[in-house]
C-alpha cells in the first residue's frame, strides 16, 4: 500500500481511470476512441509545455514566462509567414524552435550568469515578451486567411488515426523520457535541484544546468508557438494568456516538485492529461465551463497534499515535531 | 560570486548607508521619472492629474505591505488577486440582496480574511510550499467567482459606499491616497520598530535559527497570510467602489504586478531583507512610470514592458556593476 501511494504515476493513473468511468457512467460518449484522441489532441500543448515546464522546476527554477514566449514565437512565425508565404514549413518549424530557444536563453543566462532569482526574470520577461508582440503588431490580429494554407495545415494533419500535434507530444513524451532517465544532462537536472552543493561537488554546475534547463523550455515553448497558433489559425497578443500557471498545475498535479529534484516526463504527461479531461469533459456532463477553473485550483491544492504527505522522510518529522511542540 | 571577502576595519557612515541605499537609488529613479514627465507632457504637472495617478497604485501598494512582511519571512502569495475577485463577488451578491454599506464592508474584510486563513493554514499547517499552494488558491478562489457570476455582473452597489474609491478627504487628497498612507506608516512600524517586525526577518534570514530562538515561526506567517488577505479585502472594497461593478476577471493579473512593485521596493525575493519606504517609493515609481507614458498616449502593454524591464535591469544593474568591479 505504502508503494503504491509513493509512486505518484500510479496514483494519478488511478485517478485518471476514475475521473473517466465516473464520466463515462454518465455520458459514454466521451470515452470512445475518436473522442479520447480529440480530448489528447486539445491537451497535447499542455503536454508539451508541462515537459519543459517539469525540468525547468527539477532544478528549482520556475519558468512563468512560458506562455509569453509561446506567444510571442507563434507571431514571429506568423509574420514570417504572411512575408514570404512560400518558404517551406520545415524552415517555419526551425524558426520557431529557434526563436524559442533564443528567448529561453535570455532567461536562462540572467538566472546563471546574474544569479536573479528566476521567479523574478521569468515575471520580467513575461511581460517584456508580450509586449514585443504588441510593438510588432500594434495590437493587430494575424487572422486565418492571412495564413497560408500549408502553415495551417501542419498540425492538423492525419498519420495513422492521429494528428500531427498529437505525433509531436508523443514524440516529446519518448525523447524527454530517454533525455532525463538516460544521459548526463538529465542526471544533472535531477542532481542540481535534489542537492545544489552535492551537485557543485560532483562536478556540476549548477547554474549553467539551469540555463540548459530553461534553453529547453524555450525552445518547446517555441515549437508549441508555431503549432498553437497554426492550429487555432490566429495570433495575437493575448495567445495562451496565464497558460503559465496551468502548466505549473499540470507538473504539481503531476508530482513534480515545487522545491526540486523530484518529477518525472510521465508525471508531468499525466499531470496534463487530468487537466484536459477535465476540461474537455465539463461541457460533455453540463456542468457549466466556468467551474474549470476552480475544479483545477482544488486538484492543485488536492495534489500537493498528497505530494507532501508522499515526500515526507523521517529525518524531516523530528523537526516538524519540534515545531509542533512550541 | 568571489569568495574572498575583504573585512572593512570600521563600519561605513550611517550617512554614506543611507546614501547608497537601495531605498535612495530608487528615489533618484523616481524623481528622475517625475521630471521626465513634467518635460514630456504639458498636462503631467497638474493636482488633479496627478491626484488621479495615485489610483494607478494605491490599491496594489496596500497590498503590497503586506505581500512584503510575507516575501520577507520567506513565503509568497499569489491569491492576493483572485481572493479581491471574491471578495468583490461576495460584496456584489449582498448588494442584491439589500445589504448596506457597513455591511458591505463587514463582507470584504471577512472574505480576505478567511481567504487569508485558508491559505495559512494549508502553508503553515500542513507545511506546503506558500507558491503552489496559492497558485492553487488562485485558481480556486477566482473559479468560485467565476462560479458565482458567470459572465454576468454585480451592480447596483449603495451611492454612499462609492466613497471609498471615489471620495475624496481634502481637496485632491483621495480617500485611498489618505488610506494607503495610514497603511504604509502601519505597516513601516509594525516591520520596523516590533518585535513582530524583528520575528519576521529573523524567519525570513533563518526559519530553523528563528524556531531555535523561541520565534513561533508557524504562528508569524499565519498572521502574515492573514495580513495578505486582510489588506485584499480592504484593496477589493477600494477597487470595488471605485470600479462601481463586479466581474469575475476584476484586478486579473495583479498578483504579478504587487511582487514586482515589492520586489522593485529592494525586498529580496528570496526573503530576509527588504523595507516599507522602499515599497512606498517602488509603488510611486510604479504609478508615475504608468501615468505619464498614459498621458503620451502609449499603450498599457508597452507600459508593462518598461515595468518587466525596470524590474529586471534594477536587479541586474547593481551585480553587473560588482562584477565589473571585482573583475
Amino acid at each position: 500500500m505504502k508503494q503504491i501511494l509513493a509512486s505518484r504515476e500510479l496514483l494519478l493513473l488511478t485517478a485518471i481511470g476514475l475521473l473517466l468511468m465516473l464520466i463515462a457512467w454518465r455520458f459514454p460518449g466521451f470515452v470512445v476512441p475518436s473522442n479520447l484522441v480529440v480530448v489528447f489532441n486539445d491537451t497535447s500543448p499542455l503536454i508539451l509545455l508541462a515537459i519543459g515546464q517539469m525540468i525547468v522546476i527539477l532544478t528549482r527554477c520556475i519558468d512563468l514566462s512560458i506562455a509569453a514566449n509561446l506567444a510571442l514565437t507563434g507571431m514571429v512565425v506568423s509574420l514570417v509567414n504572411i512575408a514570404v508565404p512560400s518558404l517551406p514549413i520545415i524552415v517555419i518549424v526551425l524558426i520557431a524552435i529557434g526563436s524559442g530557444t533564443v528567448l529561453g536563453m535570455l532567461n536562462g543566462i540572467l538566472v546563471w550568469k546574474l544569479a536573479i532569482p528566476p521567479i523574478v526574470v521569468t515575471l520580467g520577461t513575461l511581460t517584456i515578451f508580450r509586449g514585443i508582440i504588441f510593438l510588432l503588431t500594434e495590437g493587430k490580429w494575424v487572422n486565418s486567411h492571412e495564413m497560408s494554407d500549408a502553415f495551417k495545415a501542419v498540425p492538423r494533419t492525419d498519420i495513422f488515426g492521429l494528428p500531427v500535434l498529437s505525433w509531436i507530444a508523443i514524440a516529446a513524451v519518448i525523447l524527454f523520457s530517454v533525455i532525463m532517465t538516460r544521459t548526463t544532462l538529465g542526471r544533472a537536472f535531477y542532481a542540481a535541484g535534489g542537492n545544489p552543493h552535492a551537485a557543485t561537488y560532483a562536478g556540476i554546475n549548477v547554474g549553467r544546468t539551469q540555463f540548459w534547463a530553461f534553453t529547453i523550455s524555450g525552445a518547446i515553448a517555441g515549437l508549441t508557438g508555431y503549432l498553437w497558433v497554426s492550429r487555432f489559425a490566429v495570433a495575437y497578443v493575448d495567445v495562451a494568456g496565464g497558460f503559465e500557471l496551468t502548466v505549473v498545475a499540470a507538473c504539481v498535479i503531476g508530482g513534480v516538485s515545487i522545491m526540486g529534484g523530484i518529477g518525472t516526463v510521465q508525471g508531468a504527461l499525466l499531470g496534463a492529461l487530468f487537466l484536459g479531461i477535465i476540461a474537455n469533459a465539463l461541457p460533455v456532463v453540463n456542468i457549466s465551463p466556468f467551474w474549470q477553473m476552480a475544479i483545477s485550483g482544488g486538484a492543485i491544492i488536492i495534489a500537493v497534499v498528497l505530494n507532501a504527505q508522499a515526500n515526507r522522510t523521517p529525518g524531516r518529522i523530528i523537526l516538524k515535531r519540534a515545531e509542533h511542540a512550541t | 560570486m568571489s569568495s574572498t571577502r575583504s573585512i572593512p576595519d570600521r563600519l561605513r557612515s550611517p550617512i554614506e548607508r543611507n546614501l547608497k541605499s537601495w531605498e535612495s537609488l530608487l528615489l533618484l529613479v523616481a524623481v528622475g521619472i517625475f521630471i521626465a514627465n513634467s518635460f514630456a507632457s504639458p498636462y503631467f504637472l497638474n493636482a488633479w492629474n496627478l491626484s488621479d495617478a495615485t489610483f494607478n497604485f494605491t490599491e496594489k501598494a496596500m497590498i503590497a505591505f503586506a505581500m512584503a512582511l510575507l516575501i520577507i519571512s520567506g513565503e509568497i502569495d499569489l491569491s492576493v488577486a483572485a481572493i479581491i475577485a471574491l471578495a468583490s463577488t461576495a460584496m456584489g451578491a449582498a448588494v442584491q440582496v439589500g445589504v448596506g454599506t457597513p455591511g458591505l464592508i463587514f463582507i470584504g474584510i471577512a472574505v480576505g480574511l478567511l481567504c487569508g486563513a485558508f491559505n495559512g493554514v494549508l502553508v503553515t499547517g500542513l507545511g506546503l510550499p506558500s507558491i503552489v499552494v496559492t497558485i492553487g488558491t488562485m485558481s480556486l478562489f477566482r473559479g468560485l467567482s467565476f462560479i458565482i457570476l458567470g459572465d454576468q455582473a454585480y451592480r447596483g452597489y449603495p451611492p454612499d459606499f462609492a466613497f471609498f474609491g471615489q471620495g475624496y478627504v481634502w481637496w485632491v487628497i483621495s480617500f485611498e491616497l489618505t488610506l494607503f498612507a495610514i497603511i504604509a506608516v502601519i505597516y513601516a512600524v509594525l516591520l520596523h520598530m516590533t518585535n513582530f517586525g524583528r520575528a519576521v526577518y529573523a524567519i525570513g534570514n533563518n526559519s530553523t535559527g528563528a524556531l531555535f530562538s523561541g520565534i513561533r515561526v508557524g504562528r508569524i506567517k499565519f498572521i502574515l497570510f492573514l495580513l495578505t488577505g486582510l489588506m485584499s479585502g480592504v484593496a477589493a472594497i477600494c477597487l470595488t467602489s471605485r470600479l462601481g461593478s463586479t466581474r469575475p476577471s476584476i484586478a486579473f493579473g495583479w498578483e504579478l504586478e504587487i511582487v514586482t512593485m515589492v520586489v522593485l521596493g529592494g525586498v529580496s525575493i528570496l526573503g530576509g531583507s527588504g523595507s516599507i519606504p522602499g515599497v512606498v517609493i517602488a509603488a510611486f515609481v510604479m504609478g508615475l512610470v504608468t501615468f505619464g507614458l498614459g498621458l503620451l498616449n502609449v499603450p498599457g502593454i508597452v507600459m508593462s514592458i518598461v515595468i518587466g524591464a525596470l524590474l529586471i535591469s534594477v536587479i541586474a544593474l547593481p551585480r553587473l556593476w560588482s562584477m565589473w568591479r571585482s573583475a
